[in-house]
């Protein structure tokens, strides 16, 4: 009985968290070019309806996760449009795009509210899945779970191995330099920021159709924010990214289980709720304070326009 | 080339025009390189040369202009594009990044595998054959000035380039090191290359280069044939004036001590980093002491430990002005009266963003600009308008940017901003790094007459003439600690060069007792 309890709270974490995985991990890329996109909120917003909408009509789940992403990409699109070709702040635009995709949602999705989605199978891995405790928890899943994880690999191997990541790397940490040994800068920017907008796509995806689904106004509920905040406190590396959601997933589950558990908890429910925010963002304070790190992680034209020299 | 006699220029350029908003950088200039010659292009900070270069290699793009390669006019709209043709370049302001090891670095810009071990002894090769020790693990914002450079040459020769440009290489070498470049370079081009280089150091152009273009206000001035030419001559058609002659003066009498360090050990928290060891040195009132070597020997470190950057321990081993001030930070040190200029200017020296007003308030403060903790602006400005027009800034006014004005310019408003709080001690690193001719002079001349009012000035320069041209002594850093001084005027720039490597009297058992300084 404890075990299966403790199975099932790890079940819950691991998918609680892994929207946040796939969003942030695609904000890492975009980052990593130099190009601070805050409209995580809104594209996961907008890639959520947009599934949520696909999947109903179609009754096909998987055509609902390339809708998500497919409008994900659109906003982002709206977005690099805005700050890589237009060069205008990239703060105010991506402030817009979210406060956009957090309504455009809700008024696109309105129809929507009352539906439900059968809910998607879960996919076990062979032999894996039959571990105690852990088997079920993290072998007997959603699809997108798994994917979550290929993801994080694939990221760290193309930031860190490949040439066409340290390229990405240079244009996020020079984008001037870069520029004079021959890069297009803007292209690759377009390119960092097409992939975040695809990947906050399908996290808000996961949200509507795997995680919960439905689709509510405002289901995101700020998980973009802190996907946002995942990447800064997880210093720009992939694997403290993961700790971040997961650490955030399990506050959340937690949370959840103490309320609904129905115990008397004189704590209010309000800081119940709030608590995974907190959690997450002081732990990954406390483990991100070395400047050495930083310095070298995080991108140095972070936010920065740029301009081309001509 | 076996197509092309020797006649067909490599580059010949025709007419090139670049006008930015407020002023005409370039304006109609031609120029031909043929292959297998050395061509310098001299003039003043400001005088269209880094545009032209910018032009050629295809990072900025001409308003008029045409760009003749090996007979074929061609259009270069980016530095791929340059680099495909076959053009090199060796930036003034580096195109490194810093995160990055040196190998990725390189990486960048090379075409084909992407096989960092192999590139890793590629790089060791080059650097090895041609006299440019650098380690391709180390990252690169670990590196000194001086090492950078040295990526950046070693990042073009790995193109082999047919037309390499180099903006002012030589200022961070050993005179033994620019030797062995300056091999390098005929070397290369009799086997073909055909180099644009670019440089103040009229002597270097004479030894090296075959034919001379000058440049001034954006335009060509004259061409010439440097070994028929005086650095003189030369200085005259840059400029447009002769030189003011620098006159060194005797020492005056021994004066009060203004900095010593005694025994300073320091260790780094940077792994790359050099562990200082047992620096002794005195400074006196009254004279300009030099410290020489080559980059990356503890400079970095010594500057911070006097400026106060970074406290040391033991806080008796650094004194000001009869004080222990060791465990003091740069706020401290500056109200006993020492002053720094840091090697890099934008960041360090100033803040790019702020006006040059608000950057004259950032150390001249005590200069009376402060009343009951609020700023008074009037103060400061007349100040930063009195620096401008000491030393000959040139610049839109007091509220123009620090980031707006030329390298030279930047860096005549910060000795300045220095100079004029009166410092008791006054502590200076590449005073005059990619400054041109003409202000360097004037800086090295305003050191001077400082010197002469009383002022304990030290040096770290990689430039040997500088230091030769205005020290009263000489010492030494290599490998993190310091050689015994000597009077500029008993030695020579063979010795210093052979102490550059670590090899002074008494080297061998420098672990025992302090060199007096």
């Amino acid at each position: 009985m404890g075990l299966d309890f403790l199975s099932s709270i790890l079940f819950a974490t691991v998918v609680a968290g892994t929207p946040l995985i796939i969003v942030a991990v695609g904000e890492l890329v975009t980052e990593k070019a130099g190009v601070l996109n805050l409209g995580a909120e809104g594209i996961m917003s907008v890639g959520a309806v947009a599934a949520f909408a696909v999947a109903h009509h179609t009754h096909n789940p998987l055509l609902g996760i390339l809708a998500g992403m497919a409008a994900g990409m659109a906003m982002s699109l709206l977005f690099g449009i805005s700050a890589l070709t237009l060069m205008a702040n990239q703060v105010a635009s991506g402030l817009a795009l979210s406060i956009f995709g957090v309504g455009f949602s809700a008024f696109v999705g309105k129809p929507y509210e009352s539906v439900a989605l059968a809910s998607v199978p879960l996919v076990p891995i062979p032999l894996l899945h039959k571990i105690p405790v852990l088997g079920p928890a993290l072998f007997h899943q959603q699809g997108l779970v798994y994917f979550s994880w290929a993801l994080l690999g694939a990221v760290a191997w193309f930031l860190y191995r490949s040439k066409a990541g340290l390229i990405l790397r240079a244009v996020g940490e020079s984008p001037v330099s870069a520029h004079s040994i021959g890069y297009g800068v803007v292209r690759i920017r377009y390119q960092a920021v097409l992939f975040g907008g695809a990947m906050a796509g399908i996290g808000g995806a996961f949200m509507s159709v795997f995680y919960t689904p439905m689709w509510v106004e405002g289901m995101v509920a700020g998980r973009g924010w802190i996907a946002l905040s995942l990447v800064v406190f997880a210093t720009w590396r992939p694997l403290r990214v993961m700790i971040g959601a997961y650490l955030f997933g399990g506050c959340m589950i937690m949370q959840m289980f103490v309320q609904g558990s129905g115990a008397r908890v004189t704590i209010p429910a309000q800081f119940l709720s709030a608590l995974p925010y907190v959690a997450t963002i002081l732990v990954l304070v406390l483990i991100s304070r070395n400047r050495g790190t930083i310095r070298l992680n995080s991108p140095a034209s972070l936010g920065q326009t740029f301009l081309p020299d001509a | 080339m076996p197509n092309q006699t020797a006649e067909t220029p490599r580059l010949a350029i025709k007419g090139i025009r670049k006008v930015y908003p407020s002023v005409v950088a370039n304006d109609g200039i031609d120029l031909t390189v043929m292959p297998g010659e050395i061509h310098a292009v001299l003039g003043e900070n400001g005088a269209g040369k880094s545009t032209l270069m910018k032009v050629i290699y295809g990072v900025i793009r001409p308003d008029e202009g045409e760009i003749i390669w090996e007979g074929q006019a061609v259009t270069v709209p980016n530095p791929a594009q340059a680099r495909a043709l076959g053009i090199g370049m060796v930036f003034q302001h580096f195109s490194l990044f810093e995160t990055l090891t040196v190998v990725q670095n390189v990486a960048l810009a090379l075409p084909g595998d992407f096989d960092l071990p192999a590139l890793a002894k590629r790089i060791e090769e080059v650097s090895e054959r041609y006299g440019l020790p650098v380690d391709p693990r180390r990252l690169v914002h670990a590196l000194s000035v001086g090492e950078r450079q040295r990526v950046e040459i070693i990042r073009c020769l790995l193109q082999n380039p047919r037309l390499l440009i180099l903006d002012e290489p030589t200022s961070v070498l050993t005179p033994q090191a620019v030797r062995k470049l300056f091999e390098t370079l005929r070397k290369l081009a009799s086997e073909g290359v055909s180099i644009l280089y670019i440089s103040h150091k009229l002597d270097e152009i004479q030894e090296l280069c075959h034919r001379a273009t000058v440049l001034r206000g954006g335009r060509v001035t004259g061409t010439c044939n440097p070994a028929q030419e005086t650095p003189k001559t030369m200085a005259r058609m840059m400029i447009g004036e002769d030189l003011p002659a620098c006159s060194h003066g005797e020492p005056g009498a021994e004066g009060e001590l203004r900095l010593e360090l005694r025994g300073l050990d320091h260790p780094t928290d940077d792994p790359f980093g050099t562990q200082l060891r047992n620096i002794c040195l005195q400074v006196r009132s009254g004279e300009i002491v030099g410290i020489a070597g080559v980059s990356g020997n503890g400079q970095q470190e010594l500057l911070r430990a006097i400026s106060g950057e970074e406290v040391v321990r033991d806080h008796q081993t650094v004194r000001m002005c009869g004080q222990d001030v060791g465990h003091l930070n740069p706020a401290r040190r500056r109200a006993l009266g020492m002053c720094f200029v840091p090697e890099e200017r934008l960041g360090r020296g100033a803040v790019p963003r702020l006006t040059l007003t608000e950057n004259a308030l950032l150390t001249a403060h005590r200069k009376g600009m402060l009343s009951g903790g609020l700023i008074r602006f009037k103060v400061a400005q007349r100040f930063a308008e009195d620096c401008i027009a000491r030393f000959d800034v040139k610049c839109g006014g007091a509220a123009s940017e620090a980031k707006s004005l030329s390298g030279g310019n930047l860096q005549k408003f910060i000795v300045g901003r220095e100079i004029m709080q009166d410092p008791k001690l006054l502590v200076l690193a590449q005073p005059t790094w990619g400054v041109d001719v003409g202000a360097a002079s004037f800086i090295r001349h305003s050191l001077l007459e400082l010197r002469n009012s009383g002022t304990a000035i030290l040096v770290i320069s990689e430039e040997l003439e500088e230091l030769f041209e205005i020290c009263d002594r000489m010492v030494v850093i290599a490998k993190g600690t310091l050689s015994p001084s000597t009077a500029t005027s008993e030695t020579d720039v063979e010795e210093i060069g052979m102490w550059m490597s670590g090899m002074w009297p008494g080297a061998a058992e420098q672990d025992g007792a302090p060199h007096v300084a």
